[in-house]
């Protein structure tokens, strides 16, 4: 199964659903992504076979994903690593039912040897004024079986709004994907919904979306339109990935509970961390 | 001995990268080429379009990490448009730097099974092959500046294919290092050094620099901030001293503190 996972690094991933699936059955997964710890955790539960990235980011330090990277260095997943742009493109493609769309990114880059020949080039028809062809890359369409995203608000229907600085790219996702599941942190009435952001912000709509589901908080640790990025735990997952034993507690207390015990651990987690820190200073 | 820290130096070559560069978005991606984007814009350049790095485009001019009046938004979605178009100038880091401007910050090692993981390629390609790009790097050194380089992100002059104007955008401006400002105008587009930083001698890059520097025994001296300028610079842009902390003060013996 080929999934699209919405959001940017570490930046409005729908992790409650990233978390549902770690806990699942379902393996051999093929990621599309801007990838951050929503790929990472699916590479620390060994669900992934294949992945199609712009770059994988947990976008504050350590920066670089240590489940992603153990993934690569282990090389237990085949990547098909591109430009960001081509990201955009492939979905783009995708959503507009086209076999590819032609770009400059990727030419005369490593990108060309990551896909082989799964990338293609395409001449333009049209020559330029000097009678040249131009030679681009021939961006496939990334066709999505399952597009996971996470909005901040949203009604039962599949009519979603973010209120944060940036839509990012998750419209695109839905449109490119066969079975749609949005999560959010609030589920309101439409009329709640149409008027408490400007128009704009109303980036999906019932057309694209199969399921809703309400998931208050359920961007942690990565940040949504109303909260912000939990560094301190994002830290503690990283650290926490360094050796077995630290991975074994971390998953046992975080991974291996439904959502609401996750999120109970997490408020406990951060005030036990308040506490010492507050013993610590007397 | 110049009295200007080194970190100043760098700042002024840094600035320098965007001299002419008119209307079109500065995208500098560490401190030093941030604070360098900002001293041209407040200078010599005032039409430079300059984000906080996330989606809001500043009207005015901050200091570094702090925010701003906004005149625009630029959510990642439409700086893919802005790089298509070419109205974008890129500074960005390198893990590795070839004698033909390849560029690596994706990951060491063989492409399907890396030692070492870095962030994948990024933007680098589609940067590189659109519009005017240049690098900055803090730490000048064999490791960076190498024979080769693992994985090319960024694409350097020797995979440009000259029968196919899609690469006819490809420019690599400058290269600037805390020892020296550098381009690609030697031979067959090869590494060339501009000037060396106060201080910085020729054995210094060339001990330090994986393959040969062309134009290294005739490089000038990288030039002194002006009064302006340093006041920009400490009082205004930087007041706290950030860029100390990617360029250490160098001392008397040329040892970084």
């Amino acid at each position: 199964m080929t999934i699209g996972i919405g959001g940017w690094g570490s930046r409005r991933k729908p992790m409650a659903l990233v978390r549902a699936l770690a806990r699942s059955d379902v393996r051999d997964l093929t990621v599309v992504t801007y990838g951050g710890p929503d790929l990472g955790l699916l590479c620390a539960a060994g669900k992934v076979r294949k992945a199609y990235y712009g770059f994988v980011s947990l976008d504050s330090p350590p920066f670089y994903d240590p489940w992603f990277a153990a993934a690569r260095t282990s090389g237990s997943i085949e990547v098909r690593e591109m430009d960001e742009g081509m990201v955009k493109c492939g979905l783009e493609a995708a959503a507009a039912r086209l076999p590819f769309l032609p770009i400059r990114a990727g030419l005369g880059s490593a990108v060309r040897e990551f896909w082989g020949d799964e990338l293609r080039t395409v001449d333009s028809p049209y020559p330029d004024a000097d009678g040249r062809t131009e030679t681009l890359v021939a961006m496939p369409a990334l066709d999505l079986d399952v597009a996971l995203v996470h909005l901040d608000l949203a009604d039962v229907h599949g009519n979603a709004a973010y209120t944060g600085v940036d839509p990012y790219f998750d419209d695109l996702f839905c449109a490119a994907a066969q079975r749609r599941f949005l999560e959010t942190d609030r589920v309101v009435e439409t009329e709640e919904l149409v008027e408490s952001v400007e128009v704009q912000r109303l980036l999906l709509n019932r057309m694209n979306v199969d399921r809703v589901i309400h998931a208050p908080n359920g961007a942690h640790f990565t940040f949504a339109g109303e909260y912000r990025r939990d560094e301190a735990f994002q830290k503690h997952y990283a650290a926490s990935a360094a050796d077995p034993d630290s991975w074994t507690a971390f998953r046992e207390h975080f991974l291996d509970v439904d959502e609401q015990t996750y999120q109970e651990r997490v408020v406990e987690w951060t005030r036990e961390r308040a506490e010492q820190k507050e013993a610590a200073s007397v | 001995m110049s009295d200007v820290p080194r970190a100043e130096t760098c700042v002024i070559a840094c600035a320098e990268i965007f001299s002419g560069a008119g209307e079109i978005m500065a995208s500098p991606m560490a401190t030093t080429p941030l604070i360098g984007a900002r001293l041209a814009r407040l200078t010599t350049e005032p039409d430079l379009l300059i984000t906080d790095g996330e989606a809001l485009i500043f009207a005015d001019t901050p200091a570094v990490g702090k925010s701003a009046p906004i005149e625009g938004w630029m959510p990642f979605r439409k700086v893919f448009d802005v790089v298509a178009s070419g109205r974008r100038h890129v500074v960005m880091g390198a893990n590795q730097i070839d004698r033909y401007g390849n560029q690596n910050l994706s990951a060491f090692g063989p492409l399907q099974h890396p030692k070492r993981q870095m962030f994948g390629v990024r933007g680098a390609p589609g940067n590189t092959i659109n519009h005017p790009t240049s690098y900055w790097v803090a730490k000048h050194s064999t490791r960076v500046f190498t024979e080769s380089v693992d994985i090319v992100s960024g694409v350097g002059y020797d995979n440009v294919d000259p029968d196919n104007p899609a690469f006819r955008f490809l420019h690599i401006h400058r290269v600037v290092t805390n020892l020296g400002v550098f381009d690609f105008g030697g031979p067959d587009h090869t590494f060339r050094a501009l000037s060396l930083h106060p201080g910085v001698t020729a054995d210094e890059v060339a001990e330090n620099t994986g393959f040969e520097v062309v134009g290294l025994a005739d490089a000038g001296e990288t030039r002194a901030p002006t009064e302006e300028e340093l006041s920009l610079i400490r009082e205004t842009i930087d007041p706290t001293g950030l860029r100390e902390k990617e360029v250490r003060p160098v001392d008397a013996a040329g040892v970084s503190r």
